[in-house]
């Protein structure tokens, strides 16, 4: 597998605007002549796609949602970071670089995050003209709020449903472009198979949701714009609809596959309430501006919160890093809890939980300020736990939110198959180790609105990849092997439902591949987690038939996709023998518990190439070769 | 033509047609009611006014027609929703549950048949007087209080005036609603403003067969 | 505790449908409605039965997919709430729940308690966005915008598109909906040029998808698991009738040949 990952040279801060002078154009007239498929249609594929369309591509955008306003974007509550320095606090674009790099744990390209970076603020501006009714001050102008691991406020909200806001913005401009006759937009229409034919990425197979009928698609290009695969814990944040089987497809046709073990936990969640639980609930970063985080000083300590005096609290993100407090990113955050709860100081009825405190909020700026902060999110929180955090602290504990790994891309958004593009969660590119809070918004967008649009033109241009229809017999071939295995999913008729083996699959993997990692754990998970893959195809049983609308066939095959994603987790998990940002092995840490890389050895993305079923895959390195940051111990005290 | 014409193929639309026609139908009753309460005022102030109304023909004339006008849009326009309206739910709740929804309201369309069936005896009770016992063009005083003294007639009147009532109070409360009359400071006189209304106007046509029954007039 | 469940059951579109009871011994009151279906299904599975269909995604009450009408009310009538953020402490020991899909003749049922809202979608392809090319916005302050107006627009904004409006209206209106994109437009500065372009043709897109008429009911607002205020359909309506007086005059600019 050949990594080349295409960044233009010269000096960092010039690099995207040489390279924008120099790609290649494809004529208006040629445009119309290429048809593009995306898949997706969260911040990522809504925006490209609307894009594509808007320049005159022809384009066919798919999403399993009933509709594509419902991708799972949708959810992501905080905000949007932007270099754009309104508060006049000293930001700009190198600091919202560095920032986002060193967020990073130093394991991400410095050419992609400049870039990110450099187009933040265009992002803003593109999104304020759709009408996203960002807050705003008095006068009139955009307001901007902290975020962790930020010393400066250059994020931008709207309420806590920033990431709504957003995508209703990207979803008019599809909806635009789909009246338009533009964009030809198949909803409940599920990725199962790519078709690359000739070396090229050519089409894709899918199955109606509905129907259940399965067809072949050709395109010039493909994009995926699928999301992340923090699904394969079972117990996450992503919606339930959530998969991995569209990358994960991809990778088995041929597209590396890097850092897989890169997940982030984030620390303020709901805690779980029992084995029926079937997700978990984000409560935003943003809580952290103002809740202080604490537990009882004394382990087990079970009296009520309100009930324990100041001086038997120990607000230990306070005490542990000064500087950044509450507002520490979101691994450390997350790794502090774990730790805490490890030790016997957690709260409520499972142990596993920490308070969230904003009885010093509500005493310095009375209960009407934090209601018009964060109204909805304590009315969530009321919903779900019955406890009104006006009152008693929050209950909140780590939970699986987004997975900074992902289909290997170069610096055009390009994957190792010619013509197949990644874009926002589905790629790996920007958030190294460990994503900051309100930067998977920015990324999501910067992607779709403002590069794939043009590094897609420059391989076409180049490229020009030949007509072809879905009569080659690579689409014969790929719609062959859908049909089979969901005809074997159907046929194995066993005792046991795909939620069973899911949560299985889950627990493994939080264990062994979650907040913290041990190389005989990662050793023995692996081998569960192949023991389990056997058990699924021997046991599960999956009701109904091919035909019709059938949720359960749906999730029998995303499973059995997480199933073999689980295992590249973990083995990617082992082979990086170092700490940094999410991925924290526990043999790996500093004297005070912090994540201890090992820059020598491993300032590489690790990027994973399938080589058959019976055969384990192959790991390469793509050297991240920093030029101008100088990877440091990432302190926040 | 064809922007009224797209216009009025809109619900939204239709629903404007009903609540002009509605609102000129209330002015047309208010000022029939002002007029009649001249009862009270005994029976040369209201035959004079009769007698004044039939002096100027094109004047009511032109009246009726545009009042008959406004009656057969705001009930055709109202015909067509309720039409669009079953048609939109095909399968129906088994279990039919509502929160918000109030007397007026749910009554809105069988009040509105009911209104206009009594209007159609009023005319021809005391307008045409075919239906009238003892009918005497002229003598407005004598045809109303002779009419009002039969309890059955008195009560089917404040029936059918109730019944205006509630359908007014919706309906005045929707006039603004429907034609975007909206702002959260004025919401609240809203519906105030229906209710005093309806009432005033119920009230007026109610006290007239009270009266008579009452015997406050004869 | 124990739930009696009436659940609609049809097989796909052309199906007649019918309502299946089902009984539950073991729910636990701190699951979602929705984990209690998941519950339910997991033991019709076992039994080899088909699991009840049902939308659902993000399970935290954004995304829009859930949606059923419990004991006669979309989402259960709780205020603000959705389906998937429906606690089972809400109910008690022995109930019985009955569970509907939305029913409007534009959103016809797909299968179980699924729905096609593909209507909405359309509505909103009618006039639901401000035309601006990607690239060309101008600097996002050099436009400022009303703080009041903007926190109007939002509250309009967070309509999730779950159709619970048309699904508790009973004339099945999606007048609250078609208000919301609206009046989260028509308040912004952005959405000036188009205003009255969008109420005339979303209204008119509403009109070809078969919703009922609005008779003022309320019975949206109430439902709305986002408490959107039917004030907004008030200021749909001025728009409307605003740009009904005034279509035409875009082509009023010169004489015409004759």
């Amino acid at each position: 597998m050949k990594l080349d990952a295409k960044i233009p040279g010269g000096p960092l801060q010039q690099k995207w605007s040489d390279y924008l002078n120099d790609i290649k154009l494809v004529s208006p007239a040629n445009k119309r002549k290429f048809e593009i498929i995306v898949v997706g249609t969260g911040l990522a594929g809504a925006s490209v796609a609307a894009t594509l369309a808007e320049l005159g591509y022809r384009v066919l955008a798919f999403c399993y949602q009933d509709s594509s306003r419902r991708a799972h974007s949708i959810s992501a509550q905080g905000g949007i970071n932007a270099a754009k320095n309104y508060p006049n606090d000293g930001d700009s674009v190198w600091r919202l670089f560095y920032d986002t790099i060193k967020g990073g744990d130093f394991r991400s390209r410095e050419a992609n995050v400049y870039r990110l970076a450099e187009v933040s603020n265009s992002i803003i501006d593109q999104c304020v003209a759709q009408g996203v009714p960002f807050a705003r001050e008095y006068g009139g102008g955009l307001a901007n709020r902290s975020f962790g691991g930020a010393l400066v406020s250059r994020t931008f909200y709207a309420r806590g449903q920033t990431g709504q806001q957003l995508l209703l913005g990207a979803y008019a401009a599809l909806m635009r472009q789909v009246a338009a006759g533009q964009v030809e937009l198949h909803p409940r229409c599920e990725m199962l198979d790519l078709v690359v034919a000739d070396g090229r990425a050519r089409g894709i197979v899918t199955r109606r949701l509905e129907t259940g009928q399965i067809e072949t698609w050709s395109a010039h290009a493909v994009l995926l714009a699928s999301g992340g695969y923090g699904n394969a814990f079972y117990l996450s944040t992503n919606a339930k609809g959530c998969n991995a089987t569209a990358a994960w497809r991809a990778y088995k046709r041929g597209a590396g596959f890097a850092n897989p073990c890169f997940t982030q936990i984030h620390p303020t969640c709901i805690p779980r309430s029992g084995d029926y639980q079937s997700k978990l609930t984000l409560m935003s970063e943003s809580l952290r501006n103002d809740g202080r985080v604490w537990v009882p000083a004394r382990k087990g300590d079970r009296r009520d919160p309100g009930d324990i005096p100041e001086a038997e609290r120990d607000y230990y993100l306070e005490r542990m890093y000064p500087t950044f407090g509450n507002l520490v990113p979101r691994d450390v955050a997350s790794r502090a809890a774990k730790r805490m709860c490890d030790d016997g100081h957690g709260v409520g009825p499972s142990g596993q939980g920490v308070y969230l405190d904003f009885a010093a909020a509500i005493e310095r700026l009375g209960e009407q300020a934090v209601r018009e902060r964060y109204g909805n999110l304590f009315e969530m929180y009321e919903r779900i736990t019955g406890e009104d955090p006006y009152r008693v602290p929050m209950r909140i504990y780590p939970a699986v939110h987004y997975t900074m790994g992902g289909l290997w891309v170069d610096y055009n958004l390009m994957s190792t198959i010619p013509g197949l593009f990644v874009l926002g969660e589905a790629n790996f590119s920007d958030h190294g180790a460990n994503r900051l809070g309100a930067s998977a918004l920015m990324q999501g967008l910067a992607d779709g609105y403002f590069i794939a649009p043009f590094t897609l033109g420059h391989y076409l241009a180049g490229e020009k990849p030949p007509a072809l229809d879905t009569s080659h017999p690579a689409f014969a071939d790929a719609r062959r092997q859908v049909e089979e295995r969901i005809g074997r999913l159907l046929g194995i008729g066993g005792p046991h439902s795909v939620d069973h083996f899911h949560r299985r699959l889950g627990a493994i993997l939080w264990d062994k591949c979650g907040m913290g990692r041990r190389g005989e754990g990662l050793e023995q998970a692996i081998g569960e987690i192949r023991g389990l893959r056997e058990e699924f195809w021997k046991q599960v049983r999956v009701p109904g038939g091919a035909e019709g609308l059938n949720p359960e066939l749906e999730k029998a095959g995303r499973v059995a996709d997480f199933l073999e994603l689980g295992e590249l987790m973990c083995r990617d998990a082992l082979e990086r023998r170092e700490s940094c940002g999410g991925h924290f092995r526990e043999e790996y840490q500093t004297e005070e518990g912090e994540a201890l890389r090992d820059d020598a050895n491993f300032t590489h993305a690790a990027v994973w190439e399938y080589r058959g079923d019976d055969q384990e895959p192959a790991r390469h390195a793509e050297p991240l070769n920093l030029e101008v940051v100088k990877p440091s111990q990432r302190s926040y005290k | 033509m064809q922007a009224a014409l797209s216009f009025y193929g809109t619900a939204v639309g239709k629903k404007m047609v009903v609540a002009v026609t509605g609102l000129f139908l209330f002015l047309f009753l208010l000022i029939h009611m002002l007029g009649n309460l001249q009862l009270f005022a005994g029976p040369e102030a209201l035959n004079h006014y009769a007698a004044f109304l039939h002096s100027k023909p094109v004047l009511v004339w032109g009246f009726r027609v545009l009042v008959a006008g406004a009656f057969a849009l705001h009930i055709l326009a109202t015909l067509q929703l309720f039409l669009q309206n079953l048609g939109a739910r095909p399968v129906p709740y088994r279990v039919k549950r509502t929160v918000e929804i109030d007397y007026s309201s749910r009554t809105m369309i069988w009040s509105g048949p009911l209104v206009l069936l009594f209007l159609l005896y009023h005319l021809l009770h005391l307008t045409v007087g075919s239906v009238h016992p003892d009918f005497s063009a002229g003598d407005v005083y004598r045809n109303v209080v002779t009419a009002f003294s039969l309890w059955p007639v008195a009560a089917v009147y404040i029936g059918a005036n109730l019944l205006l009532g509630f359908h007014l109070k919706h309906g005045l409360w929707s006039w603004f609603q429907t034609l975007g009359l909206a702002h959260p400071r004025y919401n609240r006189w809203r519906n105030c403003f229906a209710w005093l209304l309806a009432l005033l106007l119920a009230t007026g046509n109610i006290a007239m067969p009270v009266a008579v029954l009452a015997g406050w007039v004869d | 505790m124990k739930l009696t469940l009436h659940i609609w059951r049809q097989r796909d579109r052309g199906d007649r449908g019918r309502f299946v009871t089902y009984r539950l011994d073991d729910v636990s009151p701190h699951m979602s409605f929705l984990e209690m279906l998941d519950v339910l299904n997991e033991q019709l599975v076992g039994r080899g039965e088909e699991p009840v269909a049902f939308d659902h995604d993000c399970r935290e009450g954004i995304c829009g997919a859930c949606g059923v009408v419990i004991n006669g009310l979309p989402h259960g009538g709780f205020p603000g709430t959705t389906t998937c953020q429906l606690h089972m402490r809400h109910f008690q020991d022995g109930d019985e729940i009955t569970v509907e899909p939305w029913r409007s003749k534009a959103f016809p049922v797909i299968k179980d308690l699924v729905v096609d809202r593909s209507a909405l979608d359309r509505i909103a392809q009618a006039g639901g966005f401000i035309s601006v090319r990607t690239g060309s916005a101008p600097e996002a302050n050099s436009v400022p915008g009303p703080k009041e107006a903007a926190d109007l627009a939002m509250d309009a904004a967070e309509c999730i598109g779950c159709g619970a409006c048309v699904a508790a209206c009973p004339n099945g209106a999606a007048m609250l909906f078609t208000a919301a994109k609206i009046s989260h437009l028509g308040l912004l500065p952005q959405g000036q040029p188009e205003r009255e372009r969008r109420a005339r043709n979303m209204v008119s897109a509403m009109q070809r998808e078969g919703f009922g008429a609005c008779t003022n009911y309320r019975e949206c607002e109430a439902a709305c698991p986002k408490r959107i205020s039917i004030n907004f359909i008030a200021r749909m309506n001025r728009d409307f009738l605003k740009a009904s007086l005034l279509h035409g005059r875009e082509r009023g600019g010169k004489r015409q040949a004759r």
